[in-house]
């Protein structure tokens, strides 16, 4: 056969498969959409109807009516870019003195790290509770915030992988022209680093805009509440808000959505595992 | 020590200068790790030994507890509901981390093909990581329905035998682990930044020897990727023991039916913060980890037989 010939095969061949594969990943996310856009009527059609008939976008108004939207959407916004501000900020900072600074204890400091990204949240979920019952910070976002700032271990690891691919050259020459340690990392080696970091806090506002368990233990008022734990009000002791419920959850994911695929190949750029140890 | 001041004493500028700088460098690594190492102190390390002590007292946050030595352990291995859940979660584990590395691998590999519109397969393959988990819950409950949901109206149409799926006992926990694997984004990702690192060199030697497709990813891609598998197999394996969030909001709590989705740390979290009883629920979380602990350490020790480190 024509080599060429070959290729295109291949590439159908591999289309077809990438296709299939997508549907398993798709159908359930297109059923979401194509719920919020029904009238309860078609909700429970047997057999299931994929298109509206007819489309209506009144779920989506209703939904900011049943539940305070906006109030949720803004603590939902206020929470997650402040915690991932702080992983941002604290993390590369700690990532590059890992892998690029020379330090009595750092080694020891480093392997307890990767220890500690075993250490089950539960086990000092409830210390940590109470630690923040005792100082006033239950019922605020606080406990949601704080944390970020001081250094996230999965991230400390991902980012110093990283650091660790970046050649001493740059660092060395800055430094015999008198910059200073700070003034490097801040002007050189963070710019360098950028895939890593987008990857670090792309990660950090994906895990805070659907966070569950932090907003349920945290925030004990109504008027607190983020988005993924208000969506929970659509499930009462009545039965589920369908669309209403769909209407929310599709509001919440498209952005991101879009955020991912415009960032993904940095994104994945950013994730280094090569001599990993 | 003797050999140093006979260094400095030959070549008294340098080591002066040495000295100076490892001073420093000293108090700029500790500075720049210094948000960490409070926040280790403050956020793991001091939680970590306030839980060992809760775990031998009466601990609630209503009333100050006493000391009640292995009381709470005791308790803990009669708890027939205890010894459900770890059973559940085990059996989660089990099917679940095995079939996310195969599912996680192919699908990774599928991904890296040099076709165009990749980034339009990424961005579906890892939607299900955006949906929140709460709606995935009702979607997935829907999705499963053994009345009008969709899955059931498929297989009905191709005329199989249709399962009650969360209803039943014996498939709620199948369900949750067709679920999850939908979730599998994440991991996903990681194997994509790993099969990105391994260099272009390695395959076209490969098929300069004449390998084919199969023998490529036998011999070059699966073991250069083992250090991420190894990765997610350990992530993968501690966040399996942890299931909350999918069965807590799918059976509102309650773990149903008859409790076969009661997960250990559903359970842990309802003695916390339902009963308040913090010290028993401290003893689950040391049980937790040390189950967690055995078992990583388990792995770790396989590790050198089948993980295989670039340039080694």
């Amino acid at each position: 056969m024509d080599p060429k010939v070959k290729i295109k095969v291949q590439k159908g061949f591999s289309h077809v498969g990438l296709i299939i594969a997508s549907a398993f990943f798709i159908v359930p996310f297109i059923w979401m959409v194509s719920t919020s856009l029904k009238p309860i009527t078609q909700v429970f059609s047997n057999p299931p109807e994929w298109i509206p008939k007819p489309f209506q976008w009144s779920s989506y108004l209703d939904a900011m009516d049943y539940i305070p939207f906006f109030t949720y959407l803004d603590n939902t916004v206020v929470i997650t870019l402040l915690s991932t501000f702080g992983v941002v900020l604290s993390c590369p900072l700690v990532a590059y003195s890992f892998a690029k600074l020379e330090w009595k204890g750092r080694n020891v400091i480093f392997f307890i790290t990767i220890a500690v990204m075993m250490i089950p949240g539960q086990v000092t979920m409830i210390p940590l509770f109470l630690i923040f019952n005792e100082i006033g910070w239950v019922g605020t976002n606080l406990p949601l915030i704080v944390p970020a700032f001081f250094g996230v271990p999965f991230y400390i690891f991902l980012l110093r992988q990283f650091f660790l691919g970046l050649p001493d050259t740059l660092r060395d020459a800055a430094k015999i022209d008198g910059a200073s340690e700070f003034r490097i990392y801040w002007q050189i080696m963070l710019p360098l680093a950028k895939p890593a970091v987008l990857a670090v806090g792309l990660f950090q506002f994906m895990a805070s805009w659907t966070d569950f368990i932090g907003p349920l233990l945290y925030l004990t008022d109504e008027t607190q509440y983020t988005l993924s734990l208000g969506l929970q009000q659509f499930q009462t002791q009545m039965g589920t808000e369908w669309g209403l419920m769909m209407a929310v959850s599709t509001m919440m994911t498209v952005p991101i959505i879009i955020l991912f695929f415009f960032l993904q190949k940095t994104f994945i750029k950013g994730i280094k595992f090569s001599g990993i140890k | 020590m003797a050999e140093v001041t006979k260094g400095t004493r030959i070549q008294p500028s340098v080591g002066v200068k040495q000295k100076k700088l490892s001073t420093k460098s000293n108090l700029h690594g500790w500075l720049f790790a210094s948000p960490w190492i409070i926040g280790l102190l403050v956020f793991f390390a001091f939680p970590l030994i306030a839980s060992i002590y809760f775990s031998f007292t009466s601990y609630s946050i209503l009333q100050p507890g006493e000391f009640v030595g292995f009381q709470n352990y005791h308790e803990l291995f009669k708890d027939d509901l205890f010894w459900k859940s770890i059973y559940n979660t085990i059996y989660f584990t089990i099917f679940f981390v095995p079939l996310s590395i195969i599912f996680g691998v192919a699908l990774a590999m599928m991904l890296n093909m040099k076709v165009k519109g990749m980034g339009i397969y990424r961005t579906i393959f890892f939607l299900p990581t955006l949906v929140p988990h709460v709606a995935l819950a009702v979607l997935w409950m829907w999705l499963l329905n053994p009345g009008f949901g969709l899955i059931n109206g498929i297989l009905d149409m191709i005329g199989l035998q249709v399962p009650n799926w969360l209803g039943s006992e014996t498939w709620s926990k199948p369900s949750l682990i067709l679920m999850s694997l939908w979730g599998i984004g994440q991991s996903v990702i990681i194997y994509l930044a790993g099969l990105n690192d391994i260099p272009e060199e390695f395959y076209e030697a490969a098929e300069v020897d004449g390998a084919n497709w199969w023998q490529k990813t036998r011999h070059v891609t699966l073991p250069l990727l083992t250090p991420v598998i190894f990765f997610n197999l350990v992530m993968g394996a501690i966040g399996a023991f942890q299931q909350f969030t999918l069965p807590y909001t799918m059976t509102q709590g309650q773990g149903t039916p008859a409790n076969s989705l009661t997960f250990y740390v559903m359970h842990l979290y309802d003695n916390a913060f339902k009963f308040f009883k913090m010290g028993y629920a401290s003893a689950m979380a040391w049980i937790l980890f040390i189950i967690i602990m055995s078992l990583t350490a388990v792995i770790f020790m396989t590790s050198n037989r089948w993980v295989h480190y670039q340039g080694k």
